[in-house]
This record gives structure tokens, C-alpha cells and sequence, in this order.
């Protein structure tokens, strides 16, 4: 009796969705025990640990990855989805706030991939100075979110309550759109390798602007950068304390900026999604398939390349303000053209056009940049103290130029990452994918195909009569 | 009769060159008329002109009364007429459906609250302008599914898409550049057909640039001989037939008079 039970339970899983499920729940927990295996004291000694963690950690984060992808239902996939996201790596991250800023980073970037998708994936619009939004942004809130505003304006009101901060998330949103405009106007006339040329120099215009404007009237203090930024308001405090968790003040915070990325994030993806099933993103694909043919369908090209420009900024702007306020401190340098690049990188290595792809892509070079390089650098400096040699060619590792450690190879990995892209996989790690019809339409064309199919061939008369003499004037 | 389309001495010099030199041209609605000629002749650059992507040097272009030099090729598009071209230039990486409704921009009302939100409205106009692209699907005579990307169809479908992606904007003149480009005989035929029907069952307005002599004398009303940027012929297939000039401009001159001898 038992048996049989046993036996149809076990077909029923093999040919269901509770299979995958299971699948996916035992990933997840191997990944979590690996990770928890990872962070018992005395691990962090090992010389592998750096490398290990960064790989148990992109794996972990691979669990989204197949969750996405497992046959499941929209619900199940939700509640894995938020139940990794909102509480497994949060609580890893209490035990380990790297993880946290890595993860929190890795959001930052992937808001912005989402948002230079727009621009670059769907309406093929090349920006390499994508970073300048990302500045005006984080400019915004470091300027009024600090005394420097006092230094500049003359007062003593600034800084700015930490109340403030969401007010100004609007703010920022909002003002870097209208640079996206303002730049937009006078650009958007150009196509493809001027755009991209033009798009280049402005990004390196904001840099050196914020990098001189501390004279005549010292607005961005120059090179020295702005410190200390102001945070948003820990408002959740005293409710967390109410529920019996007591977390130091860098936690909260960690936990704090993670979520409000996060937050951010889903938001971005909402909009992008909702936009590219309308007619704005099929106008943005046109454009980008074909100018002159989208502008004979009605497509008023330079609204629509401002839309894009706008939206792909604001994006940027949102993120640079998170960015501003957790690093508590900026300068020029955080917004070079190897941001704007690496944010290319991104969009390239995930799918142009793709929303899933921006974010894969985001994770990928982030992972690679802040934990799998530095981790190999750090690997490198322990078996130097440890004077280890080089069999074979009798290299001692303590003579390894600084200059060569792997945490500054991040172009080269830029450039071997993108010359593996192109000649792999072009497309993208996830491509783009153009919809299908929803079922009930596609039935709905089968019901109606019947009655209004075209004659055949012989019932129609011939529209051409046969010419008398042969065509010679053709 | 008030025309549809009214061109007057309209000029278009490329450097040195005269693309279009003082043509004048009118049309009446409903009619189905070919602007034929030689190679370089100035017949896409007429198109061109009339579709708002050149400015003519000289000249004026009406369409229902009302002038278009000066307005975007998008603006022209609003105002009704719809062309395709030459060489396909359908948007590969989309969908025949997605074609089609790029096709449709201009009728699209939807805010962007409304797509954000997902409106009633919104979700509305999708559905009937999808349902309405399918009618055009069928009614181009396309045999591959909506779902199809434009690039991976057969040269003949793709043809037919850049047609239905045309029609979608429900203009009241259609611009066709060369329809039958490359087609053999039997999808010539069914293109013949599909452009009266434009006409017949649609009530648009068809101008045709065409190279196949039958599809000009079975179908057009009128006949319009460009040469070297000017306009050297006028009038029903059979009068241009036997116009001496136009057999010289195809086949050069001696020809001509042993034609006429």
C-alpha cells in the first residue's frame, strides 16, 4: 500500500515541477551550508579563503539565476527569489559585512547596467559617458547632504537633515534626467561612432568640472572630494530594538543601503519592463534596428532618443546619490571613463537589450572586480609572506612586482572579457528575447484564421492580361 | 477636382546634380498610378522628397491642400501617407507582429502612466491594435507566424510585412518603391493583386515606382516617365508605350526612330 503511494509520488515528482523544486532547494542549501562552512572562525587564515568565498559567493548568488530558469510557477519563483534576496543573504551579511557591500555594490552596478540598457540595448544609442549622470547624482546629495553647501552658499543651514536624503532621491532622479536632456539636445543629432565620441567627452566635462569647481566659489572642493557625506535617517531603529535585534550602527547601515538598492532595483526592472512591452520600447528598438525606417513609421526620433537618454540617466542619477551617501565620502576620481566602460562592460557581457542580462552581467564583473581579483591579490601577498617559491623556474614569490598584483588588472580583465564575449557568445550571456504572442491571442487567430483566408489562385481572375506583343520596352 | 497630392516645379540638386528638375506632378485620390524610368532617374528621390527625408531645393509639395516642405518625415507620417523601400528596410530583430505595430506609433494614445500602470486604456489599445495587426497579417497574405523575426522570413514575406507595416498607420497614400523587386512570376502576381486591393477594399491612394513593365501596364491608371531628374512623359499606360521619348530614354536613340519607322 505504502509502496504504490510511494512509487506514484515518486513518478509524479519526476515528471512535475516539485522535481525542479527540489532541485532547487537542495542547490540553495548547498550553497548556504558552503557558505556558512566558509565563515566558522579559523577559515579566513586559509590562503584559499579570499577565492573560495568569492566563488561560494557567485555561486549563492547563481541560486537566483536558477530560479529564474527552473520550470516553476510565477509564485514559487517570487517566493525563492525573495526569500534569498530579503532573508538568506541578509542574515549571511550580518555575519559578514563584506558580503554585504559586495552584494550592495553589485546592486548599485546593476541598477545602472539596467538603465545604460536602456539607452545602449534598446534604442542602440552608444553613451560611453554614462558616468556623468552617476556624478550628478552623488554631486546633489554630497553638496547639500554636507557643510560644503555652507562653504558655498554662505550659510550655516546645510547640512541638510538626514530626512532629507529621500527627498533628494527624487531630486536627483529628476535633475539628472534634465542633464540627460540637456546633453541630448544638442548630441542626439549624431549617430553611432560621433554620438559615442561626443557622449565620451561629456562624461570627461563633468569629471574635470567637479575636479576645478572649488574656485571662484568652491562648490565641489575640488580633487580633495566632499566628507562626510549624510546618511539617510536610521528611522527603523527603534523597531528593530522593540523585536529583540541589536545590531551595531555599520550594520544597519550595511543592511540599510543593501535593501534601499534593492528597492531601487526592483523598481528600475518594473519600469524597464513595463516600458519595453509598449510603444515607447518597440519605438526605442525601431530606432535602434533602422533610424530612417522608424522615422517614416511616425517615430519622432529626437523625443524619443531624449526619452531614452532621460530615463537611462535617471537611473544613474538615483544610484550615484546611494552611492554618495554610503561611501560617507567622493571625490573625481570615483567617476572616471573606466566607470562609464565598466558599466558598458556590463550591458555587453549580460545581452544588449536583455533586463535579465543587464543584471547577470552587473553581478558578473562586479564578483570578478571586487572579490575574485582582490581575493587573488591577497591569496598572492599571503603565500609571499609565507615565502613560498615557484618550482621549476626557481621564481621566489616575495620578488613579485607590486605592480603586477591581479587587483589592478581590472582593463585587462575588462579587454580579455569583452575579446571572449565577442568571439563566443556576442549575443550576450542572456539575449535578448523578443515576445511571443500571449496564448489567448494566438487561439483567438486560429478561431478567426478560417473565414477570412485569401482565395486561392484559380479563383481569382488574372488582374494582368496577357500582353500582345512581347514587352520589348522593359 | 482637388488632389491628393499636389507637387509644383519641385527642384532637388545633389551638389552638380539635378536629382529632381522642376517636376510637376498631381494626383487624384483613389487612383493607382507608376512613376517609371531608368535607372538614376530621380524616382526614389521623389519619393524621398514627398516623404519629408530630402527638402526639395525649389519648389512646393501639397498634400490635401496643405504644404509638407518643412515638416519631419514623421510629421508627414501623421498627416497620412506611408511608404516602403527599395531595399527592405523592415527591423530585423523584431517580430512581424512588433513590425507591424511599429507601424502603428502614431495611433497609439496610451500616456506613459497609462503603460506604467497598465492601465485599462492601455491594456485595451494593445489588444485591439494587435488584433487589428493580425486582420492586416491576413490580409497582406502572409503565410509565416506573427511571432516570426522579420530577418529570419523569405524575401517575398518580407516584401509583404514591409507592406502590412505600412498599411498600419492607416494612411491615405501609400508610397511603394519597387514592390515586386526581385519576385518571380507568381509572387509578382499575388503583389499585383494585393496593391488593387489597397485600392479597392481599403480606398488608399497608391503611388508605384516600378521596373516590371507588366505590373505597370495591368495595374496603373496613369503612368509618369521620369529621365535624367525630369518628368518626360504623362499619361495612361498605352499613351506612354508608344511616346517616342520614353522609348528613348530605355533604349537609346536609334532604336527609337526604328521604332517609329
Amino acid at each position: 500500500m505504502i509502496g504504490v503511494k510511494a512509487k506514484a509520488w515518486i513518478e509524479r515528482a519526476q515528471n512535475g515541477r516539485l522535481f525542479y523544486l527540489i532541485g532547487v532547494l537542495a542547490y540553495i542549501l548547498i550553497a548556504l551550508f558552503v557558505m556558512i562552512w566558509l565563515s566558522r572562525p579559523g577559515m579566513r587564515d586559509a590562503v584559499w579563503y579570499p577565492l573560495a568565498s568569492a566563488l561560494a559567493f557567485a555561486g549563492f548568488l547563481g541560486s537566483l539565476l536558477l530560479i529564474y530558469y527552473a520550470p516553476l510557477s510565477g509564485l514559487a519563483k517570487a517566493i525563492l527569489g525573495l526569500s534569498v534576496l530579503l532573508i538568506l543573504l541578509p542574515i549571511l551579511g550580518v555575519r559578514n559585512t563584506f558580503l554585504l557591500e559586495v552584494a550592495t555594490q553589485v546592486g548599485i552596478f546593476a541598477a545602472m547596467a539596467l538603465g545604460l540598457n536602456i539607452v545602449v540595448g534598446f534604442a542602440g544609442l552608444l553613451d560611453l559617458g554614462y558616468v556623468a549622470f552617476y556624478a550628478v547624482g552623488a554631486y546633489l546629495w554630497a553638496i547639500f547632504g554636507s557643510p560644503q553647501a555652507n562653504i558655498a552658499f554662505g550659510t550655516n543651514r546645510f547640512p541638510l537633515e538626514p530626512e532629507w536624503f529621500f527627498v533628494f532621491l527624487f531630486l536627483a532622479v529628476g535633475v539628472a534626467a534634465l542633464t540627460g536632456i540637456l546633453l541630448g539636445l544638442p548630441v542626439l543629432r549624431l549617430r553611432g561612432d560621433y554620438l559615442a565620441i561626443v557622449t565620451l567627452a561629456f562624461g570627461e566635462v563633468i569629471r574635470v568640472i567637479v575636479n576645478n569647481l572649488d574656485k571662484p566659489i568652491n562648490l565641489t572642493n575640488g580633487p580633495q572630494g566632499i566628507r562626510p557625506v549624510q546618511r539617510p535617517p536610521l528611522f527603523f531603529k527603534p523597531w528593530l530594538n522593540a523585536v529583540g535585534i541589536q545590531l551595531d550602527d555599520p550594520t544597519l547601515y550595511a543592511l540599510y543601503f543593501y535593501f534601499l538598492v534593492l528597492a531601487v532595483i526592483g523598481f528600475a526592472i518594473w519600469l524597464a519592463r513595463r516600458l519595453e512591452n509598449s510603444w515607447v520600447g518597440r519605438a526605442w528598438t525601431a530606432i535602434r534596428e533602422d533610424e530612417l525606417a522608424a522615422q517614416a513609421m511616425g517615430i519622432p526620433l529626437v523625443r524619443m532618443k531624449l526619452a531614452a537618454f532621460a530615463t537611462g540617466a535617471s537611473f544613474a542619477g538615483a544610484m550615484g546619490m546611494i552611492f554618495a551617501a554610503k561611501q560617507y565620502f567622493i571625490n573625481p576620481e570615483s567617476f572616471t571613463f573606466m566607470e562609464s566602460i565598466g558599466v558598458l562592460v556590463m550591458v555587453i557581457v549580460g545581452g544588449m537589450g536583455s533586463i535579465p542580462g543587464a543584471i547577470v552581467g552587473a553581478t558578473v564583473v562586479t564578483i570578478l572586480n571586487l572579490q575574485i581579483l582582490k581575493g587573488l591579490s591577497l591569496m598572492l601577498n599571503k603565500l609571499r609572506q609565507a615565502g613560498v617559491v615557484i618550482p621549476l623556474i626557481n621564481f621566489p614569490l616575495s620578488q613579485w612586482p607590486t605592480q603586477l598584483e591581479p587587483a589592478k588588472y581590472e582593463r585587462l580583465v575588462f579587454g580579455i572579457l569583452l575579446i571572449l564575449m565577442m568571439i563566443l557568445r556576442p549575443q550576450g550571456l542572456i539575449p535578448e528575447r523578443r515576445h511571443r504572442m500571449e496564448l489567448a491571442e494566438a487561439l483567438g487567430r486560429e478561431a478567426a484564421a478560417a473565414p477570412e483566408r485569401l482565395p486561392m489562385e484559380e479563383e481569382l481572375s488574372p488582374v494582368i492580361p496577357a500582353p500582345e506583343a512581347p514587352p520589348a520596352r522593359d | 477636382m482637388a488632389y491628393l497630392l499636389e507637387l509644383r516645379k519641385v527642384v532637388k540638386r545633389f551638389g552638380g546634380l539635378v536629382a529632381v528638375n522642376r517636376v510637376d506632378f498631381t494626383l487624384e485620390p483613389g487612383r493607382i498610378v507608376s512613376i517609371i524610368g531608368p535607372n538614376g532617374a530621380g524616382k526614389t528621390t521623389l519619393f524621398n522628397l514627398i516623404t519629408g527625408i530630402y527638402k526639395p531645393d525649389e519648389g512646393e509639395i501639397l498634400f490635401e491642400g496643405r504644404p509638407l516642405v518643412g515638416l519631419r518625415p514623421d510629421q508627414i507620417t501623421a498627416r497620412g501617407i506611408a511608404r516602403t523601400f527599395q531595399n527592405i528596410r523592415l527591423f530585423g530583430n523584431m517580430t512581424v507582429m512588433e513590425n507591424i505595430l511599429v507601424g502603428m506609433h502614431i495611433r497609439f494614445r496610451a500616456s506613459p502612466a497609462d503603460i506604467l500602470f497598465q492601465t485599462p486604456r492601455f491594456r485595451e489599445e494593445e489588444r485591439r491594435l494587435r488584433e487589428e495587426a493580425l486582420q492586416l497579417i491576413r490580409f497582406v497574405g502572409l503565410r509565416a507566424s506573427p511571432d516570426e523575426l522579420a530577418k529570419n522570413l523569405p524575401y517575398g514575406e518580407q516584401r509583404k510585412v514591409e507592406i502590412a507595416r505600412a498599411l498600419a498607420a492607416r494612411p491615405k497614400l501609400i508610397l511603394l518603391d519597387e514592390p515586386t523587386a526581385g519576385m518571380n512570376p507568381q509572387e509578382t502576381a499575388e503583389t499585383t493583386r494585393l496593391i488593387r486591393r489597397l485600392r479597392d477594399e481599403l480606398g488608399i491612394t497608391v503611388i508605384l515606382i516600378e521596373h516590371q513593365m507588366r505590373v505597370v501596364m495591368g495595374i496603373s491608371e496613369r503612368v509618369t516617365v521620369l529621365d535624367y531628374g525630369e518628368k518626360i512623359a504623362e499619361g495612361t499606360p498605352e499613351e506612354v508605350r508608344r511616346n517616342p521619348r520614353v522609348i528613348e530614354a530605355y533604349l537609346g536613340r536609334g532604336v527609337a526612330i526604328g521604332a517609329i519607322a
